[in-house]
């Protein structure tokens, strides 16, 4: 991110722009506004770009942005556009709109004012190039702008999400007083492990948890890494006072850790979570007892 | 800082704060096995709690403790590992093994009455 940004700040510090000519060519564009707007969503429908938004949409967008856009031509600063653009990334992330889309949007803007800048100073080339001059760098520093801030927000989002979703994989349950469950779903990576183990520590110090029963019956795969590190963690839990039953190996994963050589002698294991419970109740001192055998005894 | 024993019926009960030094470290360990003996006490009680921290040197001095108190004749308990802590003594291996641990004072106290009442119970 940090490169981003020193890039925007790269193109920010061009060349002296000439100030009074700028001053002319926003003049110009605003003047034209109507007429350039319309020629951008023309292009930008031509080019099939913002398909996920109805006409409408991109027309009152494209308003907003095309404002924004001359005035950060004005003034030469970015950060209301910059703003802006994280605003509206926001809103249409969501939406499925692409990198590609955003990018070409702004760059056909860029072309669609260049166009119509060069057909009102062709008539004089050395004033037309010194128009350029004051415009180009400042244009492309906002589609610099526009570009890394949509790209930011959505590193953004998918950061949030990796967040969400590690929060949701790893549920620690109290199913019992002083019994917890943790099942655990889906590829265990070293990440992934280490989180858990957190998470897993901090609930029997909350709980006050006797016995963890661990479930890994939903995991596909394991690795040595994640083996040891299993292994380490129960061990842990040992040393917080709790005992800790791991149930659902898969033959998959049994035959890899003995071929691995991990050291589970230690581990105490069942074959399902239903046997792990009741191991686990034996531990606590529970017995389950059905109702009616209760009855019975009771009549014998 | 020194660390305090206090005596509770027949258990010593020494609670870490803060941060040891070597030194009082193993003073200590001089302190409870001694104390072990006079008191003619049957469990001991070391609560870490206070401590973020256990280094190797740490984790050696609590394996002692519990090796040398159980040979004056009291079973000795760890309670109050920090999660963190906890598996930092994992990792790096220091392992604790024939140290028994409990989640805290209350779970300490119900193990010691546990294996004491089978002690007792061996010998009638």
């Amino acid at each position: 991110m940090r490169q981003s940004e020193a890039a925007v700040t790269a193109l920010g510090q061009a060349p002296e722009i000439d100030v009074s000519l700028l001053r002319e060519l926003v003049a110009h564009l605003r003047e034209a506004q109507a007429h350039l707007r319309e020629e951008w969503v023309r292009r930008i429908t031509e080019a099939q770009l913002l398909g996920a938004m109805t006409p409408d949409e991109i027309f009152s967008e494209v308003t907003a942005v095309y404002n924004n856009y001359v005035d950060a031509l004005e003034t030469g600063s970015v950060e209301t556009l910059q703003a802006y653009a994280r605003d509206l990334s926001e809103r249409i992330i969501p939406r499925g709109v692409e990198t590609h889309e955003v990018l070409g949007i702004v760059l056909l803007l860029r072309d669609v004012l260049a166009r119509s800048l060069f057909e009102k100073y062709q008539s004089d080339p050395g004033l037309l190039n010194r128009i350029f001059d004051a415009y180009e760098p400042a244009a492309n520093r906002i589609a610099v702008t526009v570009g890394v801030s949509f790209v930011q927000e959505r590193e953004r989002v998918i950061r949030q999400q990796q967040e969400a979703i590690r929060e949701l994989s790893t549920p620690v349950l109290q199913v019992r007083e002083r019994l917890l469950i943790l099942p655990i779903i889906g590829v265990l990576d070293s990440l992934r492990a280490r989180q858990l183990t957190e998470q897993l520590l901090t609930a029997i110090r909350i709980n006050r948890a006797r016995v963890v029963v661990i479930d890994i019956t939903g995991v596909p795969a394991i690795d040595l890494t994640v083996a040891n590190h299993l292994v380490q963690t129960v061990r842990a839990c040992g040393l917080m006072g709790a005992d800790v039953i791991v149930t659902g190996l898969s033959s998959e994963i049994a035959q890899t850790l003995v071929a691995l050589g991990v050291e589970l002698g230690t581990i105490r294991t069942t074959g399902d979570l239903q046997g792990g419970i009741e191991e686990a109740e034996r531990l606590l001192g529970h017995e389950a007892i059905r109702a009616g055998d209760l009855g019975r005894d009771r009549d014998r | 800082m020194p660390v305090s024993i206090l005596k509770q019926g027949e258990y010593l009960i020494a609670s870490i704060q803060s941060a040891l030094t070597d030194s009082e470290v193993l003073q200590l360990q001089d302190d409870l096995v001694e104390r072990v003996g006079r008191f003619r006490s049957r469990g001991v009680i070391l609560d870490v709690s206070g401590l973020d921290v256990i280094d190797s040197f740490g984790s050696k001095a609590l394996h002692t403790i519990a090796v040398t108190t159980k040979l004056r004749g009291a079973e000795s308990v760890i309670v109050g590992i920090r999660p963190e802590v906890a598996f930092a003594i994992v990792q790096l291996g220091l392992g604790l093994e024939g140290v028994h641990t409990a989640l805290d004072l209350e779970e300490g106290l119900a193990f010691l009455n546990r294996r004491i009442e089978e002690a007792d119970g061996r010998e009638r």
